[in-house]
């Protein structure tokens, strides 16, 4: 498992997409499911706000720019008043970092079991190995994670973890693994699912969960869960522990009421998830529920070198793997292939950031710049033009490669005087147009649209043909119309 | 109206009729059209690749070039979306030609943008009459220039033309210019996805607007042995008004 998200590096994202590509167990559910999850969103949306879809996205963006840019106010203040409830809160400058914090308030609580909700911050810091090494059996409780779990997999989507598994393959871990009797019944597998997890959840003496938003303000964690898994998480061990990245900040109460609004909206088109709480504080002495130790680990594990003015943006993000769901890339190569834990247009630009852009060359180029994840982005992050500013990084840092920079280097140069221009582009047609009289593929006598066919190609173009048939120019150039009819 | 053409590298030798029926409907719906002939490429390749220097010396010589005209024309969203989404942001730290090449932003417009938006036409009172079925590819840089359903819109006013609407129509084809030949195998993947649903309408005619976009399509149906046409917006309603 460790190696799907954490591979060696520099990682190369070729081979795993490619074997992507063809397996057809992939390309169907991934690109179903993706593609269903965004006409979803679009209706929910569109539904929710209409004309002033836009402005709402505009609002969520703006309201998290700028808790980013007065991140320090808002930590402190979040900072003051969780502790003020009775919160511990620590601070985790890395994973480790964080995993050490978890480790010792275990031991010291001498935890044995674990029931964790979904967080894709410990699968940052890589959590649950560390967790277990100290003798502290550690149980996913959301469905999808915890079939992955079962599996020994990794998450694959930052919502749907299992988007890349079907029932089928959910049975057989339940036979495997839990002795039921094999069944692709959906209701009688989360049957199978709920009477296993609430034995733990009865037994379980730490929870651990992510938080989707920190309210500064009252010193809140926000959790939002489909399955209410997450409620007995944090309600029913003794002892809860909140992993954060620093991100989620926002500066008060009232503005939830936008984020929650587009997260759920964003990433499965509800109109809110099934289950939001708002934890502030562990259990007061009046109160029957609850745990009675609340820690809040405040991640940062390479989010503060994120902060910097030029891509302080991609912070804004709220995990609603509404851009996943969008990319045509993502439905096809699924979310293994970013070889990190954060897949998608997001990953692509995120985990360049987070762990190095000399291990991730291939992430930023990996993309058509179709511009779809921007569109569907909550809180408009503009992906495409990190993509670019990346690429642009790599040429500047010599990552890109010598043959790239020639290449450019006199493709530009040739388009700057109109003779090259011209010259260049009659060489391609010529040597195209042989090539395809050779394959018998000219076509028709008009010489503004007969054209010819390549199958195969050297070079750069190799890559095209190997694929799809390459067309040839046209016999005669728009230009040379132009001269004709209109002539100097 | 004067307007200036911007042909673009690929429609100027792959798809020169679309040129040719760009520059006809403009002029027969009154437009007084120029071709400047010092016009090469927008940049975008060298942009979207990171080779940002090479880009802003293109850029600085597509907005010398178009100075002199009022309006700017091109075939290509993909081309427009270049000059109009990034141009500006490409001399931050040169006011002048920052100047200068936003100033070509703020009058380039994709050719069936500028019909609609523009010059406000209505094909109807012009009686383009083309008979057949047709679908249509959406490219995906229309959206950065913010353009959704006025392709459709003009195509159902073409008497005749009987519109078929394509499935996943706002997914990518899988071009993304080098993306083709760096990651062949996803933007195969990608392409024959879109091949499929052009199968699924059944329609012998696809209009496919930006040249990127028609060569990967129309590669793939040929490699697939799907039958279809290509043609852009242009050359159906040059078809329609009888000028081609
Ligand atoms: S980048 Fe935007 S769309 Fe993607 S997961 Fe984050 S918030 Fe959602």
């Amino acid at each position: 498992m460790s190696d799907t998200l954490f591979p060696k590096l520099p990682y190369k994202l070729k081979q795993r997409a490619d074997e992507a590509t063809v397996n057809i167990q992939l390309q169907q559910f991934v690109n179903h499911a993706t593609y269903s999850k965004d006409v979803a969103r679009k209706q929910a949306m569109g539904g929710a706000f209409g004309e002033n879809t836009d402005a709402v996205r505009d609002l969520a963006g703006q309201i998290k720019q700028h808790t980013l840019d007065h991140l320090d106010h808002y930590l402190e203040q979040f900072i003051d008043n969780a502790t003020a409830t009775g919160v511990q809160v620590h601070f985790a400058r890395d994973g480790e970092q964080a995993n050490q914090i978890a480790v010792a308030i275990a031991e010291a609580n001498k935890c044995r079991l674990c029931v964790k909700s979904k967080s894709m911050v410990t699968e940052e810091t890589h959590l649950l190995p560390a967790l277990e090494a100290v003798g502290c059996e550690t149980v996913e409780t959301d469905l999808g994670e915890f079939i992955l779990q079962l599996d020994n997999d990794a998450p694959s989507h930052i919502v749907t973890p299992m988007i890349h598994k079907d029932r089928t393959a959910v049975a057989r871990a339940f036979q495997r693994e839990l002795g039921a009797e094999y069944t692709e019944d959906a209701e009688a597998l989360a049957q199978i699912a709920r009477k296993h997890l609430r034995e733990k959840y009865r037994k379980a003496d730490l929870g651990i969960s992510g938080g989707n938003f920190l309210v500064a303000e009252t010193g809140s964690v926000v959790l939002c869960t489909n399955e209410g898994n997450g409620r007995f998480c944090t309600t029913a061990p003794r002892i809860h522990v909140a992993f954060v990245g620093i991100e989620k900040l926002v500066p008060r109460l009232e503005h939830l009421g936008v984020m929650l609004k587009v997260l759920a909206r964003s990433s499965t088109g509800q109109p809110l998830t099934c289950y939001t709480h708002t934890i502030t504080g562990p259990k007061r002495e009046h109160e029957h529920d609850g745990p009675e130790e609340v820690h809040v680990v405040l991640v940062d594990n390479g989010r503060t070198d994120v902060l910097h003015e030029d891509t302080r943006e991609m912070l804004r993000c709220i995990r609603c793997g509404a851009c996943l769901n969008s990319c045509p890339v993502y439905r096809k190569i699924g979310g293994h292939s970013y070889g990190a834990v954060y897949s998608g247009p997001i990953g692509a630009i995120l985990t360049p950031m987070l762990k190095g852009l000399e291990n991730y060359t291939d992430l930023p180029h990996a993309s058509s710049l179709c511009g779809a994840c921007y569109e569907a982005c909550p809180v408009k992050i503009n992906i495409p033009k990190y993509l670019i500013q990346l690429r642009r990084d790599m040429v500047q840092n010599h990552l890109s490669g010598t043959g790239d920079r020639v290449t450019m280097r006199l493709w530009g140069e040739s388009l700057q005087h109109e003779w090259s221009y011209r010259i260049g582009g009659w060489m391609q047609k010529t040597f195209a147009r042989m090539q395809a009289k050779f394959g018998g593929t000219l076509e028709t006598d008009d010489p503004y649209a007969s054209r010819g066919w390549l199958t195969w190609a050297p070079g750069p173009v190799k890559g095209w043909t190997q694929e799809r048939d390459m067309p040839t120019p046209t016999a005669k150039s728009f230009r040379h119309w132009w001269r004709k009819e209109h002539g100097r | 109206m004067k307007v200036a053409l911007f042909i673009t590298c690929l429609t100027d030798t792959f798809y020169p009729r679309t040129g040719i029926a760009v520059v006809k409907v403009l002029e027969k719906l009154g437009c007084e059209v120029a071709f400047p002939e010092a016009q090469t490429c927008c940049g975008q390749p060298m942009w979207n690749n990171g080779h940002h220097h090479e880009a802003r010396e293109l850029a600085k010589r597509m907005a010398e070039v178009f100075e002199p005209y009022d309006h700017v024309v091109t075939p290509s969203g993909s081309c427009a979306a270049m000059i109009r989404d990034y141009y500006g942001e490409m001399f931050e730290d040169e006011p002048a030609w920052r100047k200068r090449a936003t100033a070509l932003s703020d009058k380039t417009f994709e050719f069936v943008e500028f019909l609609v938006n523009v010059l406000d036409v209505d094909l109807r009172k012009h009686g383009v009459k083309w008979d057949g079925q047709a679908t249509y590819h959406y490219s995906c840089h229309l959206r950065g220039i913010g353009i959704t359903d006025e392709a459709v819109r003009v195509m159902k006013q073409i008497e005749g033309l009987e519109y078929k609407p394509l499935e996943k129509a706002e997914q990518c084809c899988g071009f993304g210019g080098t993306f083709a030949m760096k990651y062949p195998q996803i933007s195969g993947t990608m392409v024959r996805d879109k091949v499929s649903c052009i199968k699924a309408t059944q329609a012998p005619t696809v209009i496919s607007n930006d040249a990127g976009c028609t060569m990967n399509i129309s590669g793939s149906c040929r490699r697939e042995k799907v039958d279809v046409n290509f043609k852009s917006l242009a050359e159906i309603i040059a078809e329609g008004m009888g000028l081609m």
